[in-house]
């Protein structure tokens, strides 16, 4: 009887499931897409199946997780690899037909004595006004239609889906929030938007409130596959997934498309001269570093164990505390209260006034270098200083007694004894630290962003590891190049993959030793 | 120092007897570990000092801080206060990390009790499917990432950017593989005649698992929850892509941001905020301390 409860739990909360996926299936249903409604009642009939029936007991346990996994996990991941064979980034975001549209609603100029529509600017509800892409709110002045265009085209708005001024300007649309002349004002990309239209041309904004339509310079030649601009008779050609000049001779139109291209960024990270050898050094210093900081935090980590697991030592637990706040606080707080003490001016720089140095920390690739080093020690260490403390103190007392009476010195206990059954112990959380480090994104990028850079280029830094390579390739930059950063990706996960196969195997070594 | 030799006589006559004479040893070497120590605290609180100090500096620039602070005062936390919704940042960093180490430590436990206890096809196979999956970092994932949450939020806003709930589910991906190998590990070490016994008595699976099994292993969630909370709180890269809006934002990504606007202005500021940013975690640190010692260690030796 005592079971009911549970059982009436169990209901509800599959219940709201299944009406929370209801939700989000209609939202996706009235945006269009189909895949997606496919996909949620693809997980509501699994949520029924496995928690309806009385069997699939393991499944009930792992199926949460496995949601999450699979969307948020396996799926960027696979994202990621194809991503890496296409040049997905900065003008090669959508597809041919796409870019053609685009472009040509780009050159709309007013006809004139074309009719102008009352316009609003607005996003879809609840986005974020200053980036979120932008819609036209519109009423036709002759027939008192009012449309809603985004970059697609347009779509009719019933009438009481909106609230109108006499001039027909829409004040108030269902599913929008209209943005107020400041917000209009604060963002650029207005300024080149336009709406395309089915006879190809496309409707601007002029002004706050006004729209017109108009016909485009540039036309699409669709038997030839050209862009032919009329104004000044330029061709442009597909090639390289971006519309180039016939004739050889100007830029590139501002829109390209995203393809395949095969290994092309895998290639290109190999064999171009200049990434080749920034992707060298990068990967040179990325294999250094976690090396280093790993031996450094251990070593005095291990030291400071050795001097504290002595019953000789007074307040014990107050020193410990306070010698574990480096660990304790916030790593972004850490980075960036260093990044200001190496700051090469000594009214600014605590390290150079304290010491009465003048070392351009930050600045010089080498000693920045070592500024990462000095912080990660200061980070790292309080960490390798609790483990090894754990494990010094699970070596059983008569182990050491037993070198004791066979006459080993201090030092050699430590050599022979300690150290081997400690290793054991922390040898895989040395592998875990290694492969942390070897991403530690916030650190380097609070302390120096990957710099300084040198020689005027801005693309690889003297202490950028992979990960704020990558970072700076796919969303730092000017110009993200989405697909070369996935490449770059893969390569960190296969280099991370065998470098942790080879950690773990070793350690594993070290336990069959032992 | 003289005194700590002679303490360590008295509390071991017997053993220690024969070796008084090298007393002088260690007496010197009693010397040496206390310098170490002092070097070391040196080493660890110079940085920490520093920030206290700024953080009470009147003037609030970092031209200005000294070690020794030329006065106390509040100025920075009203300076902090006005220019940034700094409560906002610090209510949003607790709800993430609070609500995404809650919902991860629920989603590793469920599939670890399974992996424990349960026998299934794909049982060995999935666990270490999960150990490859972990070695992609899924912070290189960001970019899929950000293409996903920018469809999605398309659709559902309240998944999107600058929403909390957008960003734990993308935290809540790597929630399963992070931790199941720990929190198996200690399921393994709990006896199996208890589920059992309940079983015999005609217990559900169900009930078997919300009240035997999860009240034992209290410990190691425990220590799993705090790793995932301080893990979270830490978090910076995703965070800084998901959360533009500034009201948005969680306490690193605003901080950082303060430093940007301007380094030396809002040093002072910074500091304040930092330090009462640090509260939460450094409490959780101190109180729990001995857990998560002995969850570390016992974890890497399974």
């Amino acid at each position: 009887m005592s079971r009911s409860p549970w059982l009436i739990l169990k209901w509800v909360l599959v219940a709201l499931t299944l009406v929370l996926l209801a939700g989000g299936a209609a939202k996706f249903a009235a945006a269009g897409e189909g895949i997606a409604v496919i996909g949620i009642a693809f997980l509501a009939m699994c949520v029924l199946l496995i928690y309806g029936s009385r069997r699939m007991i393991p499944m009930k346990y792992l199926f949460p997780g496995l949601v999450f996994l699979v969307f948020l996990q396996i799926f960027p991941i696979v994202l990621t690899v194809m991503t890496s064979f296409t040049n997905y980034g900065d003008g090669h975001t959508g597809t041919k037909d796409e870019s053609i549209k685009y472009l040509v609603a780009q050159t709309v100029q007013e006809v004139e004595g074309a009719p102008r529509y009352a316009l609003s600017v607005g996003v879809k509800e609840g986005a974020d006004v200053t980036t979120a892409a932008p819609v036209f709110l519109l009423t036709d002045p002759t027939s008192k239609k009012s449309f809603v265009g985004d970059k697609d085209g347009l779509t009719e708005l019933k009438d009481d889906e909106i609230t109108k001024t006499d001039t027909g300007k829409i004040t108030a649309a269902k599913g929008y929030t209209i943005l107020n002349a400041r917000e209009i004002n604060a963002r650029q990309d207005l300024r080149a938007f336009a709406v395309p239209t089915d006879d190809g041309g496309g409707i601007k904004a002029i002004g706050l409130s006004e729209a017109f339509v108009g016909k485009p310079t540039l036309v699409y030649d669709k038997a030839a596959d050209r862009l032919v601009d009329t104004k000044t008779n330029t061709r442009y050609m597909p090639q390289n997934a971006a519309w180039v000049p016939e004739s050889g001779q100007g830029a590139a139109l501002p829109s390209g498309w995203q393809e395949n291209v095969g290994m092309r960024n895998y290639t290109e990270a190999l064999t171009n001269p200049t990434l080749r050898e920034g992707f060298l050094k990068v990967l040179v210093w990325n294999l250094i570093f976690p090396l280093i900081t790993v031996a450094g935090t251990f070593l005095l980590g291990m030291g400071l164990a050795l001097l504290f697991n002595d019953d000789r030592v007074k307040f014990k637990g107050l020193w410990r505390s306070l010698l574990i706040l480096p660990y304790a606080l916030p790593g972004f707080i850490t980075a960036l209260v260093w990044r200001q003490m190496f700051n090469q001016d000594k009214s600014f720089g605590l390290i150079n006034k304290t010491f009465n140095l003048s070392i351009d920390w930050l600045g010089d690739p080498t000693w920045a270098k070592i500024a990462i080093l000095i912080t990660n020690l200061w980070l790292g260490f309080p960490y390798m200083f609790l483990i090894c403390t754990g494990a010094l103190q699970a070596i059983p007392s008569d182990v050491r007694e037993a070198a004791k009476i066979d006459g080993a010195s201090g030092f050699r206990t430590i050599r022979s004894i300690v150290m081997p059954l400690v290793l054991v112990a922390v040898g895989p959380l040395l592998v875990a630290s290694y492969a942390f480090n070897f991403n530690n994104f916030t650190l380097i990028y609070l302390l120096t962003k990957g710099g300084p850079f040198e020689g005027g280029q801005t693309q690889i830094g003297s202490t950028d590891l992979l990960i704020t390579y990558a970072y700076r390739l796919a969303i730092g930059g000017t110009t993200p190049n989405y697909g070369f950063a996935a490449a770059i990706s893969v390569f960190i996960f296969i280099i991370v993959a065998l470098i942790s196969a080879q950690g773990f195997r070793s350690t594993a070594k070290l336990e069959d030793v032992n | 120092m003289t005194t700590v030799p002679a303490t360590a006589t008295t509390t071991a006559p017997t053993t220690r007897a024969p070796r008084r004479s090298s007393s002088d040893g260690h007496a010197l070497g009693a010397v040496l570990r206390y310098l170490g120590i002092a070097a070391a605290l040196i080493f660890a609180l110079f940085p920490i000092w520093f920030i206290v100090a700024a953080a009470v500096n009147p003037a609030g620039t970092i031209s200005t801080t000294e070690l020794v602070p030329a006065g106390v005062s509040g100025a920075n936390y009203e300076d902090l206060t006005a220019a940034r919704p700094y409560w906002s940042w610090y209510k949003n960093t607790l709800i993430i990390a609070g609500f995404g180490s809650l919902a991860a430590v629920f989603l590793g436990v469920l599939a670890a009790y399974a992996f424990s206890r349960l026998r299934f096809a794909g049982r060995r196979p999935g666990l270490m499917a999960l150990l490859l999956i972990q070695m992609f970092p899924s912070l290189l994932t960001f970019v899929a990432l950000y293409r996903i949450f920018v469809y999605l939020g398309d659709v559902i806003p309240a998944l999107g950017f600058n929403t909390a709930l957008g960003l734990i589910a993308a935290y809540l991906g790597g929630a399963m593989g992070a931790n199941v190998w720990l929190l198996k590990g200690y399921f393994d070490t709990v006896p199996k005649e208890l589920d059992e016994a309940a079983k015999v008595d005609g217990a559900s699976h169900a009930r078997i698992f919300f009240t035997i099994t999860l009240p034992l292993i209290t410990p190691i969630l425990v220590t799993v929850g705090m790793i995932q909370f301080i893990g979270l709180v830490n978090e910076f890269l995703l965070a800084s892509i998901f959360l533009k809006d500034v009201d948005a934002q969680t306490l690193g990504v605003g901080l950082w941001g303060l430093l940007e606007a301007d380094r030396n202005r809002y040093f002072g500021a910074f500091c304040v905020g930092a330090l009462l940013a640090s509260i939460p975690v450094v409490l959780l640190y101190l109180t729990f301390q001995k857990q998560l010692v002995g969850g570390l260690t016992s974890g890497s030796v399974k």
